[in-house]
């Protein structure tokens, strides 16, 4: 594969071109074997959605999109993984630039015990992306309005973070990620913390940043995969049993697993 | 050793009131316990209670009153003329008497009247305690006896046992908080005395201490100058060098051992670093006389610098390794509590490991790491032996760490050994130093912990 002419090729690419994509992924815990042999292409600015029974390796596998098993200890991972065609386990990869491209949102909202101004501009420091203070005001009201939390929050953006309540704090999060304008962003279980009505917020909000973001979401509810996600990939016990386009998945599924899961059999 | 005897009948019996009880409970539920309130057990706790616990109370209320008593009556019978004696010959006399009794060492010759009255003391407070000794153990048989009695099932033993233990328990929190009450209170008081002799402002401000008053008229003595701020800038300074030792190197460590060690590693270091603190003060003292002082002296003199043998420097240095554990494991601890989600989620952002660690992990710790400091700072503020041997007794007023000085609590040491008067002020002196001591300690406990406490809410 030429990965670095290739990285430098425009996003103008044909839509079908994969934004990222996997192949033969095996992921150790010490001896353990959490993913088999995982062929997966993430779609540019679709949303990808994985789901599957508990503990079959959906979050494993999106900490492998942006090398956060690295911070886990004695977990291996093998295959190729690329984003735009590089390959982004090789040596000499400068793990703060990949995570920077590709972001993250956690199952339970961690803002930083800081100021809600504080959170946005965290990453945006961290990469130097804003050379004064008034760029700097212009990302965070950009990122937090695009979370859909501007309104609520625009007259006290020095409060704790902290103080939101948890939809609040879960699009300070989903803000915070998209301040340092990655390309894809990693959601797992963004919703299993909060109730229907801050869930629809999100949902909207997805499919919103599906226009700018790539966007892969872990999710054990079948309705959300198929409201907000193109694409729906079903893993069990470690494999990645089927993948098409959701519709397709979830109407006339291929296999005996995925049909099994779906329709509630087990799970 | 009498009363010990009487303890240990007292328990046998509780005990087998704890076995009837139980049997009693049983024989009562017909053969079927769960038709009984509580669980067996607790009647027989129940009637163990009433046997031990009045006569537990007798005994305590006994060993309080009666020398009281004794000696109420022992005055009594001596002679009417005796009786009229001033209050301390009085005293003296009775100390013989009792001395007498006992079989001890007498300071006058033995008359007549003295005998008898030595021979009535005992043979009365030998047969108070017969008594006693019997109606102790009466009372425990009546309680045994009616207690059990008592058990029914519906009797709620459980809950009345459960009672018991509850008051138990507040009678023992009481006695600590009376006895901390009691210490603060004396302290208020006998520095109150010392404040009638030398004035508040004078003690606070003044700039010389020598406390060396003269004890007869003719003596010569020191002048008594109360002027403490000699010893409040010595503290000061020995606190703030063993700072500056001990927060770099504890923080330090906090952060490797919570951070960077492999988990094998932190087992290890941290228990090794806790047992600095540990070590018996004296024994950092003569470290801090023997190895520090002369080391410091001579490394000074080889760079032409005037150093004395015992310097501030030395006892700040000892003291800040032996503070060390105190910021090195609380913040550990509290650094280790950041959730692990907040680390993550400086990662995901690309942030490397020491930037999470400084921007993220480090700010969220930090109202717990100041706990740990000021912990660290009121055990300093409170150390005496290190001082006494390293830093000297003179008590000079200087900002050069080289010199000796002295603190607080080391005057309150001189202060306070050998014989003394217990109303001049040179003694009175040191419970007005305790009083200034107590206070700056209590307020940094106090703000420790309240800083501690905001902590803790932040993450539940
Ligand atoms: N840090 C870890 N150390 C050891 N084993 C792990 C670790 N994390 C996950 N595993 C194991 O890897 C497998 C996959 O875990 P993973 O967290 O990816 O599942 P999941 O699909 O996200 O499940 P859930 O829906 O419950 O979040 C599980 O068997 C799990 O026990
Ligand atoms: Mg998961």
């Amino acid at each position: 594969m030429d990965a670095v002419a290739e990285a430098e090729a425009p996003q103008t690419m044909l839509q079908n071109t994969p934004k990222m994509s996997t192949r033969r992924v095996n992921v150790y815990y010490g001896e353990t074997k959490a993913l088999k042999d995982v062929d997966l292409d993430i779609g540019e600015n679709q949303v990808t959605s994985l789901i599957g029974p508990s503990g079959c390796g959906k979050s494993t596998y999106l900490r492998c999109l942006n090398r956060m098993n690295d911070v886990i200890d004695g977990c291996r991972v093998e295959g190729d993984i690329t984003l735009d065609n590089v390959d982004i386990y090789r040596s000499g990869l400068d793990v703060v630039q990949l995570r920077a491209r590709v972001g993250m949102v956690f199952q339970k909202p961690n803002p930083f015990p800081k100021s809600i101004y504080d959170n946005i501009a965290y990453g945006p420091r961290l990469h130097g992306l804003a050379e004064t203070k008034a760029d700097l005001d212009n990302i965070v009201e950009i990122s937090l309005t695009r979370a859909g939390l501007w309104k609520e929050v625009k007259d006290r953006l020095l409060a704790p973070g902290t103080g939101l309540s948890g939809g609040q704090q879960q699009r300070l999060c989903i803000a915070r990620a998209i301040a340092v304008n990655p390309e894809v962003i990693l959601m797992d279980e963004p919703c299993s913390a909060l109730d229907p009505i801050a869930t629809a917020r999100i949902e909207e909000l997805i499919d919103e940043l599906r226009q700018n973001f790539t966007i892969v979401i872990v999710t054990h509810s079948m309705q959300q995969a198929a409201r907000v996600s193109q694409k729906t990939a079903f893993f069990h016990l470690g494999d990645l049993v089927e993948v098409s386009d959701t519709e397709q998945l979830f109407t006339n599924p291929r296999d005996q697993r995925t049909q099994g899961y779906i329709t509630g059999r087990f799970g | 050793m009498n009363s010990f005897i009487l303890i240990a009948i007292l328990l046998t019996l509780a005990t087998i009131g704890y076995s009837f009880g139980q049997r009693r409970a049983r024989k009562v539920s017909g053969g079927e316990p769960s038709t009984l309130h509580s669980r067996p057990q607790y009647y027989g706790l129940y009637v163990a209670l009433w046997c031990g616990i009045p006569s537990l109370i007798l005994m305590a209320i006994w060993l309080i009153v009666e020398p009281q008593v004794a000696e109420w009556m022992l005055i009594s019978n001596l002679p009417e003329d005796i009786q009229a004696l001033p209050a301390d010959r009085l005293s003296l006399l009775i100390n013989d008497v009792k001395n007498l009794a006992s079989g001890n060492i007498v300071s006058r010759e033995i008359d007549g009247a003295l005998q008898r009255a030595a021979d009535g003391y005992a043979s009365a407070r030998q047969i108070g305690n017969a008594a006693m000794v019997v109606v102790a153990i009466a009372i425990a048989v009546i309680g045994l006896g009616f207690a059990q009695r008592h058990i029914t099932p519906t009797l709620r033993a459980r809950n009345l046992f459960e009672r018991a233990v509850s008051v138990l328990m507040i009678a023992a929190s009481t006695i600590a908080v009376l006895t901390t009450l009691g210490i603060v209170l004396s302290l208020l008081f006998e520095a109150m005395r010392f404040f009638a002799q030398v004035p508040w402002y004078e003690f606070l401000f003044g700039l010389s201490w020598s406390p060396q008053t003269a004890l007869r008229v003719d003596q010569v003595g020191g002048s008594g100058a109360f002027g403490a701020v000699p010893l409040f800038a010595g503290t000061l300074m020995i606190t703030l060098i063993a700072m500056c030792v001990a927060v770099p190197i504890g923080l330090f460590s906090a952060i490797y051992m919570s951070e960077y060690a492999p988990p094998r590693m932190r087992a290890i270091v941290k228990p090794l670093l806790e047992i600095l603190a540990g070590v018996p003060t004296v024994v950092y003292g003569f470290f801090a006389a023997l190895t520090v002082a002369p080391f410091i002296r001579r490394t000074g003199e080889s760079i032409g610098l005037d150093v004395s043998s015992e310097s501030a420097l030395a006892a700040g240095m000892v003291m800040g390794i032996m503070i060390i554990p105190f910021i090195s494991s609380l913040s550990d601890d509290v650094m280790n509590a950041v959730p692990r989600a907040l680390r993550d989620g400086a990662f995901a952002l690309g942030a490397t490991k020491s930037e999470t660690i400084k921007q993220v992990i480090f700010p969220a710790a930090l109202p717990g790491i100041v706990g740990s400091l000021l912990l660290a700072m009121s055990r300093a503020i409170g150390e005496t032996m290190i001082v006494v041997m390293a830093a000297g007794l003179a008590a000079n007023l200087t900002a050069d760490p080289l010199e000796a000085v002295t603190t607080v609590t080391v005057q309150i040491v001189t202060l306070l050994v050998g014989d003394q008067e217990f109303d001049s002020a040179k003694t009175l002196a040191a419970f007005a130093l305790g009083l200034v001591l107590f206070a700056i300690t209590l307020t940094l406990n106090v703000i420790a912990l309240h800083v501690v406490r905001r902590y803790r809410e932040k993450y539940d």
